[in-house]
């Protein structure tokens, strides 16, 4: 059987006297499109961070094996070169730093043409882009494709993407989904976080994410089936009660659960009792 | 003055001329100029070393007066109105010598409507006691445009002062946009004095940048009045200093009259023992006009540096590509 590429055992995280991450257990393959499916809030990229090393996101409990290995003493670079890399949901800007370049950063042999390539793919025309810098002038939708170029032209062996289809424009969300199956039709794993349970078609296997843990696993099918008639949602990210319904949080979480629109209607008559 | 120096520029075949010409072109693509361009007929050329007139090349409608002075050369560069130079003027500056000082006082003409582009090269490549002391005047002229880039490149031995100083006039609807650049080498200490007055519809736009380190000093001192209606006005200024340099930043920017719109950017990395300071002031003094600020002193973003991290640089490389592209 094959052995799996990414282990997340038990895994807890505590920030300001808060339990962030409540125990996440995760196993991901290589090769293998893996979903983490939840609501804003619930912890998913505070898994990410930590997956990845982030300064601030060391946990408290549990275990981070990548290839059967303990990584959770090594730093954000010695987890890249083992092949690991993150794309931030709101990616950083960099003054004056051409976007090739930025792009070539992680490859192993920096290869213009391939740059070029991505750059094309990802609607950034490489004449235009290439010598432009990857700073605040973009807008957020090309920052975002600039880092997906970024992470494809690094070859990761597990890339994790903080929500990509947020907030993008000029791809459509099954232009994302085949950039990510081109992914691992090269040999990567990736561990796509989103709220957008259409995403999950994109994947292998996907997880539902809850409150700091992992509540379910299955397939595609399975987990969107859960999210959509079970998932309630983290209510401290949601600010005190009562909810706010012209909140784009609460509006983003209404369009996509059935249930959480029911409990706000129930919140919405307690309080004309 | 302009036949004395062309006199001086036929005397291009004697030895002495000849070696510090080359000099000079050495030190000058050091500062990252090409010496090709000081050559080509088309291009208006001054080139000055310490006190010496090396070269002063006019094109039509670009003038080029200096006059030898005791620690420098007294300069008067016009551009006439309604000309717009194609290509870029050359100014070169330098100190060969280990010790020196050069004084340049300048006087810059952009007539009516003209516009041209100067790009100015300041080269201190042995430097262990150089002062260089630039006063300029500026005028830039209604609805004209001067885009003025100065580079600079001091050496390693740190023994360099530089204390520019400089009054600029924008008439109406002119346009200034000027960068100073001293990124490459040891900075030594520096010193820049700018004030800056912007008649109505004009705009100006100041960019400085510095990398200072050991116990490199730089001080920038920039005023601008935005005295006319619907003035524009923006400074940024991007320092990083290690080791035991301090960089201490002062921008002024007034709104004085209706429509005025000024903003002030700084940010300065600091690394190791290094010290910066930033202090922004903001004087408005027309209801319908309006200045804003922003600064990010101290250390490289975390969120920067970890997604560089996350591609594999070690911190030492990250730093040095963020420091690299904000002085870029």
């Amino acid at each position: 059987m094959e052995k799996p590429l990414l282990e997340v055992i038990d895994l807890k995280l505590n920030q300001n006297g808060t339990e962030i991450l409540r125990g996440v257990n995760l196993t991901i393959y290589p090769g293998q499109v893996h979903v983490l499916l939840g609501l804003n809030g619930c912890g998913k990229s505070s898994l990410a961070y930590t997956i990845m090393g982030c300064e601030g996101y060391v946990p408290s409990e549990g275990r981070i094996l990548f290839d059967g290995k303990d990584i959770l003493g090594l730093s954000i670079t010695e987890r890249a070169r083992l092949g690991i890399t993150l794309a931030w949901q709101e990616p950083a800007r960099f003054e004056g730093i051409p976007i090739g370049k930025y792009v070539s950063l992680g490859m192993k042999t920096p290869d213009h043409h391939q740059v070029a390539d991505l750059l094309d793919t990802l609607a950034l025309p490489s004449k235009i882009y290439g010598y432009r810098a990857a700073d605040r002038t973009l807008s957020g939708g090309e920052r975002k494709r600039v880092e997906l170029a970024a992470v494809l032209a690094m070859n990761p062996r597990l890339a994790i993407l903080d929500e990509p289809d947020s907030g993008i424009d000029t791809l459509s969300l099954s232009d994302i989904a085949m950039l990510i199956r081109r992914m691992a039709l090269n040999g990567s794993a990736v561990l796509l976080i989103t709220h957008r349970d259409e995403m999950v078609e994109a994947a292998d296997v996907a997880s539902l994410m809850c409150a700091g843990t992992v509540l379910f696993t299955g397939s595609p099918l399975e987990t969107r089936r859960y999210f959509s008639s079970r998932c309630t949602p983290h209510l401290e990210s949601l600010g005190s009660q009562p909810w706010d319904a012209s909140l784009p949080e609460v509006k983003e979480a209404l369009a996509s659960n059935g249930m959480l629109k029911s409990m706000l209607n129930q919140t919405g008559k307690d309080q004309n009792d | 003055m302009t036949e004395k120096i062309q006199t001086k520029h036929a005397l291009g075949q004697q030895p002495a001329w000849a070696d510090e010409m080359q000099a000079m072109l050495d030190a000058y693509q050091q500062a990252g100029g090409d010496p090709q361009s000081l050559q080509a007929p088309q291009v208006a050329t001054l080139v000055i070393s310490a006190n010496n007139v090396l070269m002063a090349h006019e094109i039509p409608g670009v003038h080029l007066e200096a006059e030898e002075i005791e620690n420098g050369v007294k300069a008067r560069i016009f551009v006439d109105a309604g000309v717009k130079v194609d290509k870029p003027v050359h100014l070169c500056f330098g100190v060969i010598p280990a010790e020196g000082v050069q004084e340049i006082l300048a006087d810059y003409e952009i007539g009516e409507g003209a516009s041209a582009q100067f790009l100015a090269h300041c080269s201190f490549p042995n430097a262990i006691k150089v002062q260089h002391h630039m006063d300029a005047r500026v005028h830039v002229g209604r609805n004209a445009s001067l885009t003025y880039t100065e580079e600079h490149f001091h050496g390693t031995g740190g023994g360099v002062e530089v204390l520019p100083k400089a009054q600029v006039v924008i008439d109406e609807g002119g346009r200034y946009v000027t960068t100073f650049n001293l990124t490459r080498g040891r900075i030594g200490k520096m010193e820049i004095d700018y004030e800056i007055e912007v008649g109505a519809k004009g705009v100006v736009e100041m960019v400085t940048k510095a990398y200072g380190h050991e116990d490199d000093q730089v001080k920038v001192n920039e005023i601008v009045h935005l005295n006319g209606e619907k003035a524009r006005g923006i400074t940024r200024t991007r320092v990083a200093v290690r080791d035991q340099a301090t960089s201490q930043v002062f921008t002024t920017m007034e709104g004085n009259a209706s429509g005025a719109r000024g903003h002030m950017d700084c940010t300065e990395i600091v690394r190791g023992g290094a010290i910066a300071q930033n202090t922004p002031i903001v004087v408005v003094r027309d209801d319908q006009a309006q200045v804003t600020h922003e600064a990010a002193i101290g250390t490289v973003n975390r969120k920067e540096l970890e997604t560089l991290l996350a591609r594999g640089l070690d911190e030492e490389e990250a730093v040095d590509l963020i420091i690299r592209g904000m002085i870029r």
